[in-house]
């Protein structure tokens, strides 16, 4: 048994080198077929993260994607698509920004209220698809689709200066106000010039956490991946299958909520029409690559994130920037194929060994046969 | 199982289960909808809904976007979930231009077509040979589409005179197509505003006005595509992969093949799509210019339940709308607001008559809402016409989609040999 455990460990370390080893390969072939030179580009971008004000900019990227992507991950446990993350977050960070600007509190409950309010309406949002799903059969899919859409419609109507919105003198941008002061989440400095990491990304973190031990430390997570993983046989053990979808398209849309949370509370204090877009998809690509478990998208969002921020001042030097964006796609390509072929490999490695036990075991029975 | 009872089995669904519509009894159905139609538009004075210019308008929007449709539908046969279509288009777009600028126009669409097909083997290859899971790999196909397309216009659109980075110079474009007499003629009788006869001739107008010869061919794709899928062997057998992997490698048919087959001239379709989009709609490429319409178009086929002619409704809707919003929307679907009003009385009498009374209650709120909206206001602020196709397209699902029956198949892993 313990000799097994060590083949596994083994192959799962296969999986990520041979995913890093092919994408590094075909993005040095990209680039040769280019004409530039791969290695001066790998240099630039591991220059950058030595500077440390890209560094911050890396974690502070990485903490909202962690978010989109723990969205997306609690929905692909239970074999639910969300793709309306996108949709979910806007609109859950403009309407917050929207209460948190018209609201005084004291401090922590200001800061309580916002974040509270913006995963209500992050969940009420993504509870619109799971409600579909469950009593009208549609699609969360396309449900999620159409959502994100008329999320983006809702947003550009509520933001004008006649309905909720505000328009600063002399800009065109449009904005919810500002939030006062004591809606602001502190952040920790490391240094005057590096900038400060939003104090959200330790929530964020802190979220991880409790993914996981919910996920695998409660009967509800059971229920969750057992949904997930058989709907027919969940039911069958007494798991109501529509009460965990809708359930789960909640906590997806609350969490989907948050991500634009550390943005908001720690930089912008406000929703304006420049707010960053596009987070939710970036989501869905961390956890397929962190495989849905909280520290593999950890390490996804950093590295999605480092590819995002180190590759912007690659103009300056002759290269594309638009490289960053293949290097992402080859490798979401090449982990996926890598982690399916390791996984085959380990099965086919599997049953030969107890292929042969069996083939041994048949022996020596045979032997004692022949001895009686 | 014996042969009775498997026979039984399969005979059943046919005296139980929901009519087929006949063919007089659809145009019936579409002769009574284009009478309300009309009906909303004399008394609402929205006179733009039917008009030529709608009509066309319309048909060029649904194009693209019944393409997409009609990829996700070869793919999804065939048991691949092709969430990757919008990355095919944008190859397509790309790949349309950057040929149509070089050779000429129909040098740009067989190119557009090959770059969608690239996509689509990419997609073949990592679902079918890796067997990764579909949704996965079109994500990554969508991303690397992005990237490659971008990094390209740098080497390419960007040196030359009028490009950039970000679009393509003014491409040349397709003949167009209009039909001497009928197409005035139309367009006279359009503009007298009768019931009923002028809403006919604008359809048929728009129809046979200015229509390039890629539209043409795009409208055949359907009826083609349905003749290919179910009414060949080839049709039967590709289906069947989507039905039933294991069922048809029992029977000899190389399940591997097919499923290449059907993904690569998804994108293939996809790729046509978006070179429609660059080449014809607007002669430039623009980054982004797909606007997330491989997802709509997924939405359409989803819509249509699988079927190509349920499709290309949903595309056409998507289009309707789409170009309502386009030609001074606010009136034409404020219009709209009536349309819907009505047809949901409609549904009232329906459920009531089905004895569905919640259903019937909820449906009645909604309408007298939407009177209420409709007589209280003049105009629909142009952020909810731009939400207004996909509040439709929730709408019908919900109202829908317990009807619909996607391939058995579709999106299942399969490897060669499971069947043994």
């Amino acid at each position: 048994m313990k000799k097994f455990d060590k083949d596994r460990l083994i192959l799962g370390f296969a999986g990520p080198v041979l995913a890093l080893v092919v994408a590094f390969a075909l993005s040095t072939l990209v680039l040769l077929i280019s004409n530039r030179d791969p290695f001066e580009l790998y240099r630039l971008l591991f220059e950058q993260v030595s500077y440390s004000d890209v560094q911050v900019l890396i974690i502070n990227q990485a903490g909202a994607y962690y978010l989109a992507a723990l969205a997306v991950a609690v929905g692909f446990r239970m074999n639910l698509f969300n793709i309306g993350v996108d949709g979910q977050y806007r609109l859950a960070a403009m309407v917050a920004a929207l209460v948190g600007a018209s609201v005084t509190l004291p401090g922590p409950l200001q800061i309580a209220l916002i974040v509270v309010v913006a995963m209500l309406v992050g969940a009420f949002w993504a509870g619109i698809a799971g409600i579909l799903k469950t009593t009208r059969g549609v699609s969360e899919v396309v449900a999620t689709i159409m959502l994100n859409s008329i999320s983006t419609s809702l947003i550009a109507w509520l933001i004008l200066p006649k309905n909720f919105g505000e328009q600063a003198a002399g800009s065109n941008n449009l904005t919810t106000g500002d939030i006062p002061e004591a809606g602001w989440f502190p952040g920790l400095s490391l240094s005057a010039e590096a900038g400060e990491i939003y104090g959200f990304t330790f929530v964020a973190a802190g979220c991880g956490l409790v993914y996981w031990l919910v996920l695998n430390r409660t009967r509800f997570g059971f229920d969750l991946r057992a949904t997930g993983a058989s709907e027919s046989a969940a039911q069958a053990s007494g798991v109501d299958a529509k009460k965990m979808i809708l359930t789960s398209m909640l906590i997806s849309g609350a969490i989907a909520g948050l991500v634009g949370m550390p943005t908001l509370l720690g930089d912008t204090h406000t929703y304006s029409l420049d707010f960053p877009v596009g987070l939710g998809f970036t989501g869905i690509t961390i956890a397929l690559l962190g495989r849905n478990h909280p520290v593999g998208i950890a390490l996804s969002a950093l590295l999605i994130a480092f590819l995002d921020k180190a590759s912007s001042p690659l103009d300056q030097f002759g290269f594309e920037k638009e490289i960053a964006t293949i290097m992402q796609g080859l490798i979401v390509i090449s982990v996926v194929v890598s982690y399916e072929l390791v996984r085959r490999y380990g099965t086919r490695r599997q049953q030969q060994k107890v292929g042969e036990e069996l083939a041994a075991g048949h022996a020596l029975t045979t032997e004692k046969e022949a001895a009686l | 199982m014996s042969t009775e009872v498997r026979a039984a089995r399969v005979a059943a669904p046919k005296g139980g289960g929901r009519r087929k519509l006949s063919l007089p009894v659809v145009l019936l159905i579409i002769a009574g909808a284009l009478a309300l139609v009309s009906l909303v538009r004399i008394i609402s004075g929205a006179n733009d809904v039917t008009s030529v210019g709608q009509v066309r308008g319309a048909l060029e929007l649904a194009v693209p976007i019944g393409l997409a449709g009609l990829g996700g539908l070869w793919a999804e046969r065939a048991g691949v979930v092709n969430i990757g279509l919008e990355g095919m288009m944008i190859l397509g777009t790309w790949f349309g231009a950057w040929a149509g600028f070089q050779w000429g126009p129909w040098m740009g669409v067989l190119f557009g077509i090959i770059g969608g097909c690239l996509g689509g083997l990419l997609h073949a290859v990592i679902t079918v040979t890796f067997g990764v899971n579909h949704i996965v790999s079109g994500v990554a196909i969508n991303i690397l589409a992005v990237g490659v397309t971008r990094y390209l216009s740098n080497f390419t659109f960007a040196e030359e005179p009028g490009g950039s980075s970000k679009q393509s110079p003014r491409l040349e474009g397709i003949d167009k197509i209009t039909v001497p007499g009928l197409s005035d003629w139309m367009y006279d009788l359009q503009q007298h505003h009768w019931f009923f006869v002028s809403d006919l001739a604008g359809i048929i107008g728009g129809l046979v006005t200015r229509l390039s010869l890629l539209t043409v061919v795009a409208l055949l794709l359907v009826p083609v595509t349905w003749w290919v899928l179910w009414r060949t062997s080839f049709g039967l057998r590709l289906r069947s992969c989507g039905e039933s992997p294991v069922a048809a490698e029992t029977l000899g048919v190389n399940v591997y093949k097919y499923k290449y087959i059907a993904v690569t001239i998804s994108g293939g379709l996809a790729g046509l799509g978006g070179a429609f989009l660059s080449l014809v709609a607007t002669s430039i490429y623009q980054e982004g210019q797909t606007g997330g319409r491989g997802y709509i178009g997924l939405a359409a086929m989803i819509f249509g339940n699988w079927m190509p002619g349920g499709m290309a409704l949903g595309a056409g809707l998507f289009g309707f709308t789409d170009s309502l919003k386009l030609r001074g929307g606010a009136d034409n679907v404020h219009a709209m607001l009536l349309l819907l009003a009505i047809l949901l009385v409609i549904v009232v009498f329906w459920q009531l008559y089905r004895k569905k009374y919640v259903a019937a209650l909820i449906s009645a709120v909604i309408s007298g809402l939407l009177f209420t909206w409709y007589f209280l206001t003049d105009q629909v602020p142009s952020q909810f016409v731009d939400a207004a196709p996909y509040v439709t397209t929730l709408l019908v699902l919900a109202l829908s989609a317990q009807r619909l029956r996607m391939p058995k198949a579709d999106g299942v892993p399969y490897r060669k040999g499971e069947g043994k």
